[in-house]
């Protein structure tokens, strides 16, 4: 006998639906774009770990500077780059709630990399999301912290020149190298096994909060598939090709 | 005795830290700069976590310190940082997101002499940064001007107090001066910092974790629909005009005959009263106007004196700053002229005296 | 023996028609529709909706949280 889909279509037979967390608020993002992922995630993780009375997100500058409309927690929005510095406040002034930043690599690696570097070097009990793209989506696809030599953004258009730009900054590999971080870790969200890797990673950086014993942080390599100038299907195999050797996956410190 | 007075000798920056512990202050969040760093330096001494759980934490910049005042007042907390003038510039970003997302705060910038990394030496030329909004858009701090070592201790409260009411951060403008003098200064006690559930009550905007009742809570200054955007700016000035009716603070001296006025706040204000009283025995008839609330700025008072006063001198350790709002308060009614020195010099009571009769009286 | 069945519901209305739901399907159920939804999207679909095993990894991959997935074991004629 042949099933049809309406008898597969039950609510008994439901495996995955969008979080209650999510807001029914479109997001703004480009058809493609990993933060939708991501931010997709921190919902499900917030919902599935029953947290959402106990959270505080802070939002960067950049494309998740409106992250705060799509997940029902309570927000506080950072000037560019100052997130691990509010973060730092909140988780200190509430320290029974769980506090994380999410940051993209123009706001984290640039213009916030001082207080990104001491929030994890005095190992503040937060968790920090690092979307990395290579891009400054926001402002149009300039040269981010992040962009790989000879990658072209609008601001080096004939490609990133070390002599003349410097060169991509790898900051998870810096901040695990500090005392204060607990775990440190390079994920992706580009197949269906990297995201449901990439969820285990951010339920442990929430359930690490409850032992206080420093900083977790996991980056996140991701696609700009509309400043990188691709399909998003492109821009996924580019990352691979591209970003992996040079932002490679997996845990750099667990402890 | 239970109802003892606690009254001691300390310095300006002292009495700012101790007053902070005893007034409920949840958190200092700061980074060194001469000539404020006993501000930290008495507050990690008297070790307020062991006692009222106030958290205080060496920043690793300005920048992030006025960030961390941010994320700490997002919930509710009262919260605060010290600094002088070159920190002070750091902190304007912060400052104009704090306001922008009305967000309630206190700031104390213990002034030096400026521009550049400048002097050590006490200043009064953050005015214009201090009164004028300072970073970019169009807002306003509450600001304070202390003349006294007891003001530096009392402020503190009543800038939170104003902070709160208002959802707007305040300034407490103090300098060099004042920040290192030594004083009496009579300590208020201590009150209980608030409560988590006190802070729901009070402030239901913060950001303490949304419950189901209630929609969630978002701390922001981004809006970008122009038409809302202009209708929350719109907002931000009723409430400015609400704190310059109802929040203007000043002290008057020997105004109500006074042919001739020194319009000055904190040090210059001490200096000023001695000046005053030397003009009088030379038979000038002096008053003094001491603005202790720089915004909003005491246009009412000063205005009120214009029947009878001739001439304005606006003594600031500065090259005139508050003199041009004075200029605006006058209106072109009676002369306005500037008198300070710079640099972290000085004036004396015998200079200023000096300056009326060349710059007001005689010319 | 038994197999899994599976079928998904896609939000035609929030789709923004990336496609990288199209590739991570390892049975080529989804497709892009030739009609464009209210945004001008061509939105996904089931476009051989026999082969959907539920497994899934389409809502894993979706940006837009557009995927409902369902699933049922079904016996198969022996």
């Amino acid at each position: 006998m042949e099933v049809s889909i309406k008898d597969i279509i039950k609510p008994e037979n439901l495996v995955y639906q969008k979080s209650s967390l999510l807001t029914e608020k479109p997001m703004h993002y480009c058809p493609g774009c990993t933060h939708g992922v991501v931010n997709r995630l921190i919902a499900e993780v917030i919902e599935e770990l029953g947290l959402q009375q106990e959270t505080i997100g802070v939002t960067p500058v950049g494309c998740s500077v409106l992250l705060y409309n799509y997940i029902d927690i309570d927000w506080q929005e950072a000037a560019h780059g100052r997130a691990p510095a509010l973060g730092t406040a909140i988780k200190r002034l509430l320290p029974e709630k769980y506090v994380f930043t999410y940051q993209g690599d123009g706001d984290l690696a640039a213009i916030g990399t001082a207080e990104t570097i001491h929030a994890c070097n005095r190992g503040e009990n937060i968790l920090m999301v690092f979307i990395n793209n290579g891009i400054y989506g926001m402002t149009g696809g300039q040269m981010a912290p992040t962009t790989l030599e000879g990658m072209a953004a609008s601001t080096c258009p004939f490609g990133r020149d070390p002599e003349r730009d410097g060169n991509p900054l790898s900051m998870t590999e810096i901040v695990a190298t500090l005392p204060g971080t607990r775990y440190v870790t390079r994920q992706a969200a580009h197949t269906a096994g990297a995201v449901r890797k990439l969820k285990k990673a951010l339920i442990k950086g929430f359930n690490n909060q409850k032992e206080n014993k420093g900083t977790s942080f996991i980056e996140v390599v991701s696609t700009c598939n509309s400043g990188w100038k691709m399909t998003p299907v492109q821009a996924n195999e580019w990352m691979v090709e591209n970003m992996f050797p040079f932002y490679p996956l997996g845990d750099i410190k667990d402890k | 005795m239970d109802n003892k007075k606690d009254i001691r000798l300390m310095k300006g920056n002292e009495a700012i830290a101790e007053a902070a512990i005893r007034c409920g202050v949840d958190g200092y969040f700061g980074y060194p700069i001469t000539p404020q760093s006993e501000v930290m330096e008495t507050l990690m001494l008297l070790k307020p976590w062991e006692t009222t759980g106030m958290v205080v934490l060496q920043a690793e910049s300005e920048i992030a310190s006025i960030n961390m005042v941010y994320g700490g007042a997002g919930c509710g907390k009262k919260v605060m940082t010290s600094s002088s003038s070159p920190g002070i510039s750091l902190m304007q970003e912060g400052l104009t997101y704090l306001a922008g997302a009305e967000l309630p705060c206190v700031v104390v910038n213990v002034v030096r002499g400026g521009p550049g990394l400048g002097t050590i030496q006490p200043a009064q030329s953050d005015y214009f940064q201090s009164v004028k909004g300072g970073g970019h858009g169009d807002y306003k701090l509450i600001v304070l001007a202390p003349a006294s070592v007891q003001e530096m201790a009392d402020f503190v409260e009543l800038a939170f107090d104003l902070a709160f009411k208002y959802r707007n951060p305040a300034l407490i403008l103090s300098d060099g001066m004042i920040g290192q003098m030594m004083e009496k200064v009579e300590l208020k006690p201590y009150r209980k910092r608030w409560t988590n559930e006190e802070i729901k009550q009070m402030h239901p905007w913060a950001t303490m974790g949304k419950p189901a009742e209630r929609e969630r809570n978002i701390i922001t200054s981004v809006e970008l629909d122009p038409n809302a955007f202009e209708r929350f700016n719109h907002k931000l000035q009723d409430k400015y005009r609400k704190m310059q009716e109802e929040e203007v603070r000043c002290e008057q001296f020997n105004c109500e005959d006074a042919e001739y006025l020194l319009v000055a706040y904190g040090s210059s204000a001490r200096i000023c009263q001695k000046a005053m009283e030397l003009a009088r025995a030379k038979g000038i008839k002096v008053g003094l106007l001491r603005p202790i609330t720089l915004f909003p700025f005491p246009t009412r008072e000063i205005q009120a004196l214009l029947g009878h006063v001739k001439g304005i001198l606006s003594v600031e350790l500065s090259e005139g700053q508050m003199v041009e709002d004075v200029r605006l308060t006058v209106e072109g009614k009676v002369k306005v002229e500037h008198f300070g020195r710079v640099g972290g010099v000085v004036h004396s009571p015998e200079e200023v005296v000096e300056a009326l009769e060349r710059k007001i009286i005689g010319g | 023996m038994a197999k899994m069945k599976g079928a998904i519901v896609v939000d035609m209305v929030s789709c923004k028609g990336c496609s990288l739901c199209v590739e991570a399907c390892p049975t080529q159920v989804i497709g892009l529709a030739d009609e464009v939804n209210a945004k001008g999207y061509n939105y996904a679909y089931m476009v051989n909706p026999e082969a959907c095993t539920g497994c899934s990894n389409c809502a894993m991959v979706c940006p837009d949280s557009c995927i409902t997935v369902y699933r049922m074991r079904v016996a198969e004629p022996a």
